[in-house]
């Protein structure tokens, strides 16, 4: 078998959080046991909403906060054990939004070369070079080398920030949201892209993204996240037509597909998030779950085995 | 008579590089009961138009239309004292991002109570009533408790109800709803938009949705207006629109979409080449030409709309047959 380009398995993040100056510091679980092997070459999605703990996973795969407990590694190596230069150059991030992730006063061409200059790679003259070759393979014409990103549309932003991600050669590409800040055509024009790129440069994707249309038609595996823990980890089409959990059809049923002789859907799931630092007793899904039993109130399921992947769930099967 | 009717509106802001033509020449109308949904991207006027329904145009924009009325009302016509009275009373309108429009400074219920009591002579308690009456109708649990909250003390998804709740205490006839649900995440949004749908329903108003998620449009709105550079390309009753798109532009969006069932996975996007055109100074002809792969020299002449079917048009000269392939 071959080692997994990244592995996660059983990653934590707890963050202390005040609760006012006389009170004891509580404990925020943002991340919760996250176990996760994504192979070479694979576009792997990680699903689920504001404070599902998705941007603290990212945040810990790209070595920029470190797991409170458990191991990420990349090709088998722990990045604990691992310079943090070699990680950076490994796993480069996409951002959400162009408009702020990119310097304005900085020309195109040292945003792209920004990270060659910060991991000394080449000579002034090579590095030209190179970022001459991402501007082709973004799609971006040679005479915006000069340009800054206050004349630059929201789309040609984003193939900024993706260059300046290549430029390092990394193996896995770690997109947040890539696409949710731009408009509907522009951003078919960024997914085609990423989806050519990732076949010329043989690239791994792990694509953090709360639009499930998105995430069907470019996802291999998909996790879903709820409350720092993944509740479902299954092949595209194997979650796409037979979700196990729960949380993971209430998601799937609040996809509005382009379809007038539907209507909006009968019931969608009520309430919204517990709070983090109080999680509910035993499955923290329960006080919004259809199906909840007095066992899931008590007793927190672990993955069981389901077509294709896993689910956390009593009753996944 | 229409709920609103709009009759040739024009919108003009004066930048530093010449007079930008924002809108031009929008007309539509909204009987009590439907729902319109505005669809555009970025810079296609969705948002201006809406505005300008409610006079909230920024200082310098210049507002022009043959007519603008409202329940007979001729908004043009009317003096900045009594679009106050309507605004908030009989026009409501609900925001993006409801940070910018609630007031940190004051409690959920003073600015509930206030915006009854602004248009209404009732007493603090019976608006007090009406405020929690509700923000438990938007399904907010324990409501009279969050009237003291403030709002940087509810999550998103509640700033968002409280905004619907607020923009209903006066009963409106008319609710514009600008991105309402955009910020939010994908089960709450289907809760808002169940929720609009319901009161819009039970209380029979006009709704008119600026959105550019086609999702959206099909499953809540009734009537659609498609926009682009500040004109419409295509308007008609949501089945005719999602059913035979026929603005190339239209169906150069629908195509740039994954629709599960419809799109390959992995398959290359549809996409619209090239980019919106300038609108600073006159543009003849369709606006929508340079990407157009339909394009002909009659293209740069005025474009006259055309009926395609009960309610359905669009401003294009093509035959609706030549493009659907």
């Amino acid at each position: 078998m071959t080692v997994p380009v990244l592995e996660l398995e059983n990653v934590t993040k707890i963050y202390p959080v005040s609760q006012g100056m006389f009170k004891p510091r509580a404990m925020l679980t943002a991340v919760g046991g996250v176990s996760l092997s994504v192979a070479r070459g694979e576009v792997h999605a990680l699903v689920g909403e504001s404070g599902s703990g998705k941007s603290t996973l990212a945040k810990m795969l790209l070595g920029l906060t470190k797991p409170t407990a458990g191991e990420i590694r990349i090709d088998g190596v722990p990045i604990a054990k691992t310079d943090r230069r070699e990680v950076a150059r490994r796993i480069q991030p996409v951002f959400q939004d162009p408009y702020s992730s990119l310097n304005p006063r900085k020309s195109v061409a040292d945003l792209i070369a920004l990270p060659l200059v910060a991991h000394r790679i080449g000579t002034s003259e090579s590095r030209q070079k190179m970022v001459a070759a991402m501007l082709d393979a973004v799609g971006l014409p040679r005479r915006m080398i000069d340009a800054y990103p206050g004349q630059m549309s929201g789309g040609q932003r984003q193939r900024v920030a993706i260059a300046r991600a290549l430029v390092m050669k990394p193996d896995v590409l770690i997109c947040d949201e890539p696409t949710s800040a731009l408009d509907v055509s522009v951003q078919a024009q960024i997914l085609n892209l990423l989806m050519d790129l990732k076949r010329e440069f043989k690239l791994t994707y792990f694509f953090i993204s709360h639009n499930l249309a998105v995430v069907e038609h470019l996802a291999d595996r998909v996790a879903v996240m709820y409350l720092g823990r993944i509740v479902e980890e299954r092949g595209r089409e194997a979650l796409f037509t037979h979700a196990s959990h729960p949380y993971s059809r209430a998601l799937l049923d609040c996809v509005l597909t382009p379809d007038p002789t539907l209507g909006m859907p009968d019931t969608v799931i009520a309430g919204s998030f517990p709070n983090p630092i109080a999680p509910p007793p035993g499955c923290a899904f329960h006080p919004r779950c259809p199906r909840a039993t007095d066992r899931c109130h008590s007793v927190a399921p672990g993955p069981v085995p389901v077509a294709d992947g896993v689910a956390a769930c009593h009753y996944a099967n | 008579m229409p709920l609103l009717d709009v009759d040739n509106l024009t919108i003009q802001i004066p930048t530093e590089a010449g007079l930008l033509n924002a809108v031009n020449g929008v007309s539509f109308t909204l009987e009590r009961g439907e729902t319109l949904a505005i669809v555009g991207e970025s810079g296609s006027g969705k948002s201006l138009t809406s505005l300008a329904l409610m006079d909230l145009l920024p200082s310098r924009a210049v507002r022009k239309a043959r007519s603008m009325r409202f329940d007979g009302i001729d908004l043009m016509a009317v003096g900045q004292r009594k679009m106050e009275d309507l605004r908030g009373d009989r026009m409501a309108m609900i925001f993006q991002e409801p940070m910018t429009s609630l007031n940190p400074a004051y409690t959920v219920g003073d600015q509930l109570i206030e915006a009854l009591r602004r248009h209404r002579p009732v007493s603090r308690a019976v608006a007090r009533e009406r405020a929690v009456h509700l923000l438990e109708r938007v399904g907010i649990t324990a409501a009279a408790s969050r009237l003291g909250q403030y709002p940087h003390q509810l999550s998103g998804g509640l700033r968002q109800r409280v905004m619907i709740a607020m923009g209903l205490m006066c009963e409106p006839d008319l609710i514009i709803a600008d991105e309402p649900t955009t910020a939010l995440d994908v089960t709450i949004q289907a809760q808002i938009l169940m929720l609009l749908r319901d009161i819009q329903r039970e209380f029979g108003m006009g709704l008119i949705l600026v959105t550019h998620d086609l999702g959206v449009v099909a499953r809540v709105a009734t009537k659609v207006a498609v926009m682009y550079a500040g004109r419409l390309v295509e308007t008609g009753p949501v089945e005719a629109v999602f059913g035979a798109p026929s603005h190339p532009y239209t169906q150069g969006l629908l195509r740039a979409i994954p629709v599960p069932g419809r799109t390959r996975p992995g398959e290359p996007l549809g996409t619209i080449p090239g980019q919106v055109p300038n609108l600073i100074g006159p543009l003849a002809g369709c606006a929508f030409r340079n990407r157009c792969e339909h394009a002909t020299d009659a293209c740069a002449a005025a474009i006259p709309e055309r009926d395609l079917g009960p309610g359905h048009r669009m401003a294009c000269v093509l035959d609706p047959v030549a493009t659907a392939a």
